[in-house]
């Protein structure tokens, strides 16, 4: 064991002996980040001075949430009894929603370190994670982490790692990536235990995909691992999916800053420039080959990312929507995931319906938007994939309630999920009861140690995307962790619910639900907006309706009195500035029909925030 | 103390005023408030610009008739510097606070200091605020012989339960008696009233407008009760201590005053005003709806000339100080644009009897009106002759109806 190689092996000329490929895989919160600068700055891949925080988190949002969404590769050297190795940590997403990239991260990878907090143990969607490795055959080694926390308890976790992924308590190894101890250790088993890679280096290049990144200088940065064969610079290189060729103007390795190489030899991890401007151009999984001496396979495994949540994404200032458009033109360029189109609302006016691949993803793109471009938005009540078959034999893909067709329907489809939920067994009854209220299916349950039990239930997906995620937090005290993948489809009987003011269909408040849960829905937006909608000069009901069927009704009784009984001296300034202040208020109102509503009142029922002011007029 | 004065520009110490308020001066007519800010007790409602003995940081009640008659010589050269033609007053009018808790002698010096510098019209209105348990008939004749024509009583409520939570000090049995010795002295007659007060039902409602009725006032005001942000009222209303009357019974109270003093021969000429005759509306309060040019004198007091709006300084002792420097006393002022002044025009209008002339209003207000029509807002036959007359529907959805003929 040395701390530093003293020096590094040259790029393209890699003796694939030499190198280790590796991931991490890791929850939220147990410290891959950490642990990860902490082996930069271990091995001299960057100078102590140069060291900031979650080197590898580029985006702002990455560092506040600590989660990585974009992953990186970074080339580091380390030296095992007088041979130098080179190390490429291959970082990976650690989130579900994004079990595509990862599965391509991994496929890139030899070998992956299971990160586990000591002092929490194993979530689910590390658990998820770690079964695509086990898949792709990856060498598990097994860390624990953060041992120098008081409430560390290596002991336990490690034979539940054990107990899981097979071997002895023993050969958990335990790290801590805030004070570096065991690090160098773990270095040292990364060469000793994950095996170098293998390919044939006079076949046809081959190299996957296994990110592609925006930067706004440089385009679209594509990182690859080299399969087979060998790329060089100024070369053109053909995208196998697409056949389309571009010039290779850089290719190199990050360690971590970006270095230009003389090319990339069989299993080196490192980038390709071209000067492509949309990452939809360079797409995850796909294989990269040379224009002159093309390959004829394209390595397994490619698919598109096919979105499975769907939300309206509306500015809140309707003059914010060119802005809105050009922001999700821009972030498309980073996120080949993201798929948009316009969309109008009554309610809310002109936006965007937009496909995610989970919920998070929707967060986050809602949160960039947000930081990033400056924009204050609203996101209607997420919405899955139905396919609806009408009497007529017609099939219909519904993304949007809007789209629900009219008449009778004879059969519709929607998707499932199989979900993985982590909690310790004190929770279990209100877990199965928050399961069971969401037409959950029991899979099956699994102790994991001690006090922790993983349930797995299938699930419609339609079910989990809205506030299912809160209520576990909130039943299980933040214990819970969740992980889902979808599994297919079923048949339900699923009713259309649309929300009436003064008999005009208000579209934002349309949802897709079980026929059992129709009436509970209709019940809480009718409430919801007889609290929010102000008085008018009418009475305005509130209905809620399957078809021409109502099934709720409440109403805002007219407004009899709106005057200012005084109006003299002073009170005429303060009389005219309200005014002044209503009319410029009038243009956040929305019509329902004769109906005014502050666009306020809409966001607060979308939100389930009854609470905002509904004297604005 | 009273709610914040409105953000502004700065106002220039010699009180200039500017050019664009000269224009059209010789259409307008001229009215003179006086601000008389002292009370004995400060009521929990009111938000007003007015200070009890312990609050008055070393202003001297006694020196005050001579300070506000110093801004009345002062207003007289401010306009005639900025270049606005001489006017006799038509109207003045003494508010507060309470000015009845100066002596008689000091409102007429104030009074007198008008006469002086601006003259006042043969025939002017003068019209001072009263509380039933601060004057005497003697008080009243002394007002009456130096020119006053109309006193307004605070009468507020009959019932002693609404009087006790407005915290208003006067005995009820009081206000028929200075009502007659007023009459007698030849002063016209207002009561005002308040109503939607925590607790009032509308029983008790029906027995303040027929004891104002009984006591033969020729002018009856009907304010809904405001509460107002920073006032002991708002405070009890916050912590639940009290509760305000929903808006649906603020509606019943009012549509009851106006059909009880329909029948008793009022008519209304303002959604919270109603007199016996046309000769005895407050002409002093029509000058503020018709956007005439008066001049507010005193701390706190607001004016308006010619589109140019300012309010003068807070605080008594400010004030006082001020004065004795011969600086103008306003802190703030704004100079309207059109379309502020037309916006003004229509939301005091729309509020009148007499109403807005609808060939005067912009082409989308023309046509909003059949709306309001439809909606039974507007009167039609009024409309159909030319005028923008309220409905008693409309009167109590004013603002509505100002909101859409301004949309």
């Amino acid at each position: 064991m040395s701390p530093k190689a003293v020096k590094a092996l040259e790029p393209a000329a890699t003796d694939p002996s030499f190198i280790r490929n590796f991931c991490i895989i890791a929850h939220i919160d147990h410290g891959k980040s950490t642990l990860a600068d902490r082996m930069l700055s271990v091995t001299g891949a960057v100078a102590d001075r140069d060291m900031r925080a979650q080197y590898l988190d580029r985006m702002d949002i990455e560092r506040e949430r600590g989660i990585t969404i974009k992953s990186q590769a970074v080339r580091m050297p380390w030296e095992l009894d007088g041979q130098t190795y080179a190390l490429n940590m291959i970082d990976t997403p650690g989130h579900v929603d994004f079990t595509y990239e990862v599965s391509r991260s991994l496929a890139a990878c030899e070998g992956a370190i299971l990160l586990v907090d000591a002092a929490q143990g194993i979530e689910a969607q590390t658990l998820a994670n770690l079964y695509l490795a086990m898949e792709n055959d990856l060498e598990i080694i097994p860390v624990l982490n953060k041992i120098d926390l008081p409430a560390a308890d290596p002991e336990k976790y490690a034979k539940e790692i054990a107990n899981l992924i097979g071997g002895s308590p023993e050969d958990v190894l335990q790290v801590s990536g805030k004070t570096g101890m065991g690090v160098e250790a773990l270095l040292d088993r990364v060469v000793q235990k994950i095996p170098n890679p293998v390919g044939d280096p006079n076949a046809p290049a081959r190299a996957m995909i296994f990110d592609s990144v925006y930067d706004t200088y440089r385009g679209v940065i594509t990182y690859v691992r080299m399969i087979d064969g060998q790329l060089s610079p100024r070369e053109r290189i053909q995208m196998m999916s697409t056949r389309a060729v571009h010039e290779l103007l850089e290719i190199g390795v990050s360690s971590p800053e970006p270095a230009p190489t003389m090319g990339l030899g069989v299993g080196e991890v490192g980038y390709l420039i071209t000067g492509v401007k949309d990452v939809r151009q360079s797409k995850v999984g796909d294989t990269v080959t040379t224009a002159t001496k093309p390959s004829t396979n394209p390595l397994p495994g490619y698919t598109d990312p096919k979105p499975m949540v769907f939300s309206g994404l509306y500015p809140i200032d309707g003059s914010d929507y060119p802005v809105l458009r050009d922001a999700l033109d821009k972030l498309k360029l980073s996120d080949a995931s993201l798929n948009y189109e316009p969309e109008t609302s009554v309610a809310l006016g002109f936006g965007f319906r937009c496909g995610f691949l989970g919920l998070l993803h929707l967060e986050i793109v809602t949160e960039r938007l947000e930081r990033e471009f400056n924009l204050d938005l609203i996101a209607t009540a997420p919405s899955v994939t139905y396919e609806v078959t009408t009497d007529d034999k017609k099939t219909v893909t519904v993304t949007n309630p809007s789209e629900f067709p009219g008449g009778k329907i004879s059969t519709v489809e929607e998707p499932m999920v199989k979900v993985g939920i982590l909690a310790p067994k004190d929770y279990v009854g209100t877990i199965m009861e928050l399961c069971q209220g969401r037409r959950g299916a029991l899979l099956g349950m699994e102790y994991f140690g001690e006090d922790r039990v993983e349930l797995r239930y299938t699930m419609p997906l339609g079910e989990i995307v809205f506030d299912f995620f809160d209520h576990l937090k909130s039943r299980t005290q933040g214990y819970a962790s969740l992980d889902y993948e979808p599994s297919g489809s079923q048949t339900a009987d699923l009713v259309k619910v649309d929300i009436l003011l003064q008999g005009e269909q208000v579209d934002a408040f349309s949802a897709i639900v079980h026929r059992d849960k129709a009436y509970a829905y209709g019940l809480l937006m009718t409430e919801r907006l007889k609290k929010l909608i102000p008085r008018q000069q009418f009475e305005v009901p509130i209905q809620a309706a399957i078809g021409a069927r109502i099934i709720a009704r409440e109403s805002v009784r007219a407004m009899r009195k709106d005057v200012l009984a005084k109006c003299y001296g002073g009170d005429i300034s303060r009389k005219r500035k309200l005014l002044e202040k209503q009319k410029e208020g009038k243009k956040r109102m929305k019509m329902v029909g004769r109906v005014e509503v502050p666009q306020e009142a809409f966001i607060a029922a979308l939100s389930g925030d009854t609470e905002v002011a509904k004297d604005k007029k | 103390m009273a709610g914040p004065l409105p953000l502004g520009d700065p106002a220039p110490p010699d009180g200039m005023i500017p050019a664009s308020a000269v224009d059209g001066a010789d259409s307008r007519s001229l009215a003179f408030y006086l601000h008389v800010p002292f009370c004995r007790v400060r009521c929990g409602y009111c938000d007003f610009n007015t200070y009890t003995a312990t609050e008055l940081r070393g202003a001297k009640q006694s020196d005050y008739a001579d300070e506000a008659a110093a801004e009345v010589a002062f207003a007289a050269r401010a306009l005639q510097q900025s270049g606005l033609p001489h006017r006799e007053v038509e109207t003045i009018f003494f508010g507060g606070g309470t000015p009845t808790l100066l002596p008689a002698s000091d409102l007429v010096r104030m009074l007198e200091a008008v006469r002086a510098h601006h003259g006042v019209s043969p025939d002017a209105e003068i019209t001072t605020e009263a509380n039933p348990d601060s004057v005497d008939a003697g008080y009243l004749r002394q007002l009456a012989d130096a020119g006053f024509t109309r006193v307004s009583f605070g009468m507020q409520s009959a019932v002693p339960r609404v009087l006790a939570t407005l915290e208003r000090t006067h005995d009820p049995a009081r206000v028929p008696m200075v009502v007659e010795w007023a009459k007698a002295a030849g002063l016209q007659v207002s009561v005002d009233l308040i109503y939607g007060t925590p607790g009032e039902t509308l029983d008790d409602w029906e027995t303040s407008v027929d004891a104002a009725l009984a006591t033969q006032p020729d002018h009856i005001s009907a304010y809904s009760l405001i509460v107002e942000q920073g006032t002991k009222l708002a405070r009890q209303i916050k912590s639940g201590f009290v509760a305000l009357p929903d808006e649906d019974l603020q509606a019943d109270m009012y549509e009851l005053i106006d059909e009880r003093l329909a029948s008793a021969g009022f008519s209304w000429y303002e959604v919270s005003n109603w007199s016996t005759s046309r000769s005895s509306r407050s002409r002093h309060n029509l000058a503020y709806w018709q956007s005439q040019d008066w001049w507010g004198v005193g701390p706190g007091a607001h004016s308006h000339v010619g589109g140019v709006r300012w309010w003068n300084v807070k605080h008594p002792a400010a004030y006082a100080g001020r004065m004795a420097d011969g600086v103008s006393p306003a802190v703030g002022r704004e100079t309207l644009d059109g379309d502020a002044r037309e916006l003004e025009r229509v939301l005091l209008g729309a509020r009148t009897r007499d109403g807005i002339q609808i060939k005067s209003l912009a082409s989308e207000a023309r046509v909003a009106v059949a709306g309001l029509i439809a909606d039974d807002l507007v009167n039609a036959k009024a409309a159909l002759a030319g005028t923008i007359e309220l409905t008693l529907r409309g009167r109590l959805l004013a603002d509505v109806v100002v909101r859409r003929l301004t949309a």
